[in-house]
């Protein structure tokens, strides 16, 4: 060990720490230049002198990472002013020589190594660059290919333009979609993939999206494709920006639903449609019809009708030919209404059934809804042939025009309704108009029918009574009961407002009986107040009546019960009921006529009476009809016709045996005339109008 | 496009100063460029005395290995590990015990190639490219997981790193990942720039600027600060201190003008 190598050392490593990273503590790096001193010593005193070592330190230094700058400087310094003082060693010629070639050597030996390990070090990291980018690239070719798979593979279309519009890529499937390659996709601009069914919103969206002003947004979307059928999507359109958050591209992905929308659209066909004729379904129509109500633009001033159809005896041809040839025969209609309103605002569907509607949106008047019924009724004049029938059918409309405001839908199906029942009604293979009046009267009937019962509960019903004079003396020989209602709304109504309805409902059966007590009650008042000059009660039956199994013994409990005569009671029916009528009617009247009671023919003469077979019947009275008096009416003159059907009329009356009443007497020329002809009673306001029994009575106590 | 995908690195452009070749630049290496050497000198000019710091930096990343290895840790994972130089951790770690198993992390794509090349021969150290902010792209990598064996205590090293994590990244979340994969008995070694409030020298706070404009933003914390993101951990003596006050080799180490270093270090224990 040379004494004085560790101070040296100690010195050199203050000099050189801290100018660049060595790793070694302070003690390992005092430790290395003590090393490094020693060596040095050697080399200064070896025989022969080499410079060798100087230069292997200089090495050795740089390798130990002694690259600070300052680091050679300080070190060439130190050596020269402080190591042989240091050691000891005398400073002489030879040795300043040597410590010099030794200083020059170390100084080359770093230099040489420096240069050698810098040129590694930029050479190791321009390398390392290289595979840096290597490694970039790798990996961006990696992700590029993935998206490009991505993309390629994708099975929902994708599109890229730019932000002008113009089409850059488009995937397979996209290109497959709309049936263009890539090269024709990007002669487009996106502008012109514009669908006149696009909604207003796709294309708002894109504007705003191609100014940045929405990232991304969804909409339905048709395109055409490129064989000039259509497609269905579901778009995607996404904005994609620059580093600097400009707009740069637009991405599109599109799935098509056509499938989904075509089905969609079958299914909805499918429920508002009638599968028999393919024609609008009621569902199809009650929308249009609410369609038409909600337009834009109010209802002010517009108007709409329709017609509403139902085929004339359909039901016996399904019976008859079966439910095959009806179905072939509505199918037949449907086409046929189709074809003769075919246009603009002009609807036809079928209800259900054989009822088919036509909705006429617009309509300019009424005459344009006549104008739809006439020609549908022509349409169907034709026969139609179907599996070797040929059948003619005819249909009855109701019809409905009106303006659109101040009605609804539902008024417009109801009044339509009404009126194709009364087209119905009124003789079938016709059309009939909407009349307001006309339903109101029909209302006001329902109404009436429809209280009826509970009226006769509550004694809302009345009887008047018109006397029945004889003509050869006046006197009051009996009285026609007259039912009348006392309705709580509509006032007084007289028989013909009501009894018709009542025989419709049936509910004259027990009204009849009803009036039929009352009468006879009454008449047994007379009875016991007047006896003898009492007056017989004459009682309307109604046809129904007259069918009623219980008729016979009706009457004879009410007799009985009312302790009358049956010969105070006479039963007025009308030719019709008598004449058209069956075995067991007769038998009731027979029987009846058998009994006692009086049987009369009302209103005779207004009928076809088979006046041969009116000697078979058991009748009493002919009451003749109040239309043939009116020729005998006038003071002066009388009309010769009348008066000799009058004549002819009571000469066959006599003939058969029955009394004769001219009913209608309303001047006295017409009482002194039909005494003359022969008639035996007479009846009329020239008599007495229908009145109370109090009336009676006093028609009965101080005469006429 | 709007975001990169992970697996694609971001450019290497070398007209850009990067920490790396900086930082290498400073401790008297040559793993850099023209760019990177203009502001290593720029920031230089206005704190000299920086190059010490940073040797200090080196030193007591040695220092710290050392005492890990001296405490029987085996395994390391470096993050934000630089360009391999002088005093690499596995160097010092291999001088003790060749089996030692090292984790180099860095986001610069050049330092982890350059790694990668030293690397290649060696079969328990890798060097991984990965952004230290997402513990779970690193802890879950496929060629980390065959290196370390996480049933056994690693050391967490956080060199010169941290102060590049913004408190709105979440450094205290971050830290938390890393040990939470880990078993008690791991470590996490810590160096940060930083000193107390109002301390900073004018030229200091000058050579920070230039250097956080020109390489990248770095943040200051206090002692507290830092103690804070070590919560949870066992501090191992001397606690949360200036750098050269960090278990020195020798008191020659520590001078007067330690008290005022701009950094501090910490070496914590998992309980
Ligand atoms: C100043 S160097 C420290 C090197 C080494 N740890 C030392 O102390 O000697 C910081 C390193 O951290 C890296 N770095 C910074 N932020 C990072 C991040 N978020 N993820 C990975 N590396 C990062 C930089 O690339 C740089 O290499």
């Amino acid at each position: 060990m040379v004494a004085g190598a560790e101070a040296f050392a100690r010195t050199w490593a203050t000099a050189v720490i801290g100018s660049s990273y060595v790793p070694m503590t302070r003690a390992e790096v005092a430790e290395h230049l003590q090393s490094l001193t020693e060596v040095l010593v050697e080399a200064l005193i070896a025989d022969p002198f080499r410079t060798a070592p100087g230069y292997d330190i200089g090495a050795r230094l740089v390798e130990a990472h002694f690259t600070g700058t300052d680091t050679l400087g300080r070190t060439v310094q130190l050596l020269g002013d402080d190591l042989l003082t240091e050691l000891g060693i005398g400073v002489d010629g030879r040795m300043e020589s040597r410590l010099s070639a030794l200083q020059g050597a170390l100084a080359a030996g770093y230099a040489r190594a420096l240069r050698e390990r810098t040129l590694a070090e930029q050479e190791a990291i321009r390398a390392a660059v290289l595979d840096a980018r290597d490694q970039a690239e790798t990996a961006l070719r990696a992700s590029e290919a993935r998206f490009r798979a991505m993309f390629t593979e994708a099975a929902i279309g994708i599109g890229i333009a730019d932000i002008e519009g113009r089409i850059l890529d488009v995937n397979q499937a996209l290109q497959d979609m709309l049936g263009f390659s890539v090269e024709e996709m990007r002669q487009y601009n996106i502008r012109d993939l514009m669908h006149p069914e696009d909604s207003g919103n796709v294309w708002r969206l894109y504007d705003q999206l191609i100014a940045g002003d929405c990232d991304h947004y969804r909409a339905e979307k048709r395109f055409h494709r490129a064989d000039g059928e259509q497609v269905w999507t579901h778009l995607t359109l996404s904005l994609v920006r620059d580093d600097h958050g400009e707009p740069q591209y637009q991405v599109a992905m599109i799935e098509d639903v056509t499938d989904r929308h075509l089905l969609q659209n079958r299914l909805r066909y499918q429920a508002l449609h009638d599968p028999l004729t393919g024609l609008p379904n009621r569902a199809l129509f009650l929308e249009r019809l609410g369609r038409v109500f909600n337009a834009v633009g109010g209802t002010t001033s517009r108007r709409a009708g329709l017609c509403y159809l139902d085929l004339d005896g359909f039901k016996v041809i399904n019976d008859s030919l079966g439910h095959d040839i009806g179905d072939q025969l509505l199918v037949e209609v449907g086409r046929r209404l189709d074809h003769s309103v075919s246009g603009d605002g002009k609807l036809v569907a079928r209800m259900g059934g054989d009822e088919f509607v036509i909705l006429v949106e617009g309509s300019a008047s009424t005459q344009d809804i006549v104008n739809v019924a006439d020609r549908v009724l022509h349409e169907l004049e034709a026969p139609i042939k179907i599996g070797g029938h040929e059948l003619t059918v005819s249909a009855s409309i109701g019809i409905v025009e009106r303006p659109l405001e101040g009605t609804t839908a539902a008024d417009l199906m109801r009044d339509a309704d009404i009126t194709l029942y009364w087209a119905k009604a009124d003789g079938k293979s016709r059309w009939a108009l909407y009349n307001p009046e006309r339903n109101a009267r029909e209302v006001a009937r329902f109404t009436l029918s429809a209280t009826m019962p509970a009226a006769l509960e509550r004694d809302e019903f009345y009887v008047d009574y018109q006397p029945l004079v004889r003509l050869a003396d006046s006197r009051v020989t009996g009285v026609e009961a007259l039912v009348r209602w006392q309705h709580p709304e509509f006032g007084r109504l007289a028989p013909d407002r009501f009894i018709e309805l009542a025989e419709e409902t049936g509910l004259i059966v027990p009204l009849g009986r009803w009036v039929l007590r009352k009468a006879c009650e009454e008449a047994r008042r007379w009875l016991e107040e007047f006896g003898d000059s009492a007056p017989f009660v004459s009682v309307n039956l109604a046809v129904r009546q007259s069918r009623d199994p219980e008729l016979v013994r009706d009457v004879k409990r009410i007799l009985d019960e009312c302790a009358l005569p049956p010969h105070h009671l006479q039963l007025e029916l009308t030719e019709s009921a008598i004449m058209g009528t069956a075995d067991e009617p007769l038998e009731a009247l027979r029987a009846l006529s058998d009994m006692g009671v009086r049987i009369a023919i009302d209103d005779f003469g207004t009928g076809y009476s088979n006046l041969a077979y009116l000697k078979h019947l058991p009748v009493h009275e002919l009451k003749i009809a109040g239309s043939f008096m009116e020729g005998l009416r006038a003071a002066d003159e009388e009309d010769a016709v009348d008066a000799q059907i009058v004549s002819t009329l009571v000469q066959l009356a006599h003939a058969l045996g029955l009394g004769v009443t001219a009913e209608g007497v309303e001047t006295p020329s017409q009482a002194k005339r039909l005494h003359r002809i022969g008639c035996d009673t007479g009846q009329g306001w020239f008599f007495a109008r229908p009145g109370r029994p109090e009336d009676i009575d006093h028609l009965l106590r101080g005469g006429l | 496009m709007a975001e990169r995908p992970k697996w694609v690195p971001g450019d290497i452009d070398l007209e850009r100063p990067s920490v790396a070749r900086v930082y290498d630049y400073w401790l008297g290496g040559a793993h850099n460029f023209a760019a990177d050497r203009a502001v290593a000198n720029r920031t230089l000019e206005a704190m000299p005395e920086l190059r010490r710091v940073i040797l200090t930096n080196r030193t007591l990343l040695r220092r710290m290995v050392r005492h890990l290895l001296r405490l029987g840790v085996r395994q390391f994972l470096d993050l934000g590990s630089g360009i391999p130089t002088a005093g690499n951790v596995h160097e010092i770690a291999h001088a003790v015990d060749p089996t030692a198993r090292v984790v180099y992390v860095d986001m610069d794509p050049v330092a982890i190639a350059h790694g990668k090349s030293l690397l290649a021969d060696l079969p328990n150290v890798v060097a991984l490219q990965a952004d230290i902010r997402d513990p779970a792209s690193v802890l879950g990598d496929p060629e980390v997981r065959s290196v370390l064996d996480l049933d056994q205590p690693v050391a967490v090293l956080m060199i010169a790193v941290l102060h590049f994590v913004p408190d709105a990244d979440h450094p205290c979340g971050i830290i938390a990942d890393y040990l939470d994969a880990l078993v008690p008995g791991s470590y996490l070694g810590v160096s940060h720039s930083g000193g107390e409030q109002g301390e900073e020298s004018a030229a200091v706070a000058e050579a920070r600027r230039r250097y956080s404009e020109q390489v990248a933003p770095m943040v200051h914390r206090t002692r507290a600060e830092l103690i804070s993101l070590l919560g949870g951990l066992e501090l191992v003596e001397p606690g949360v201190v200036r750098l050269p006050h960090w278990r020195p080799d020798s008191p020659d180490d520590v001078d007067e003008s330690a008290d005022r270093f701009p950094g501090f270090a910490a070496l914590g224990r998992k309980p």
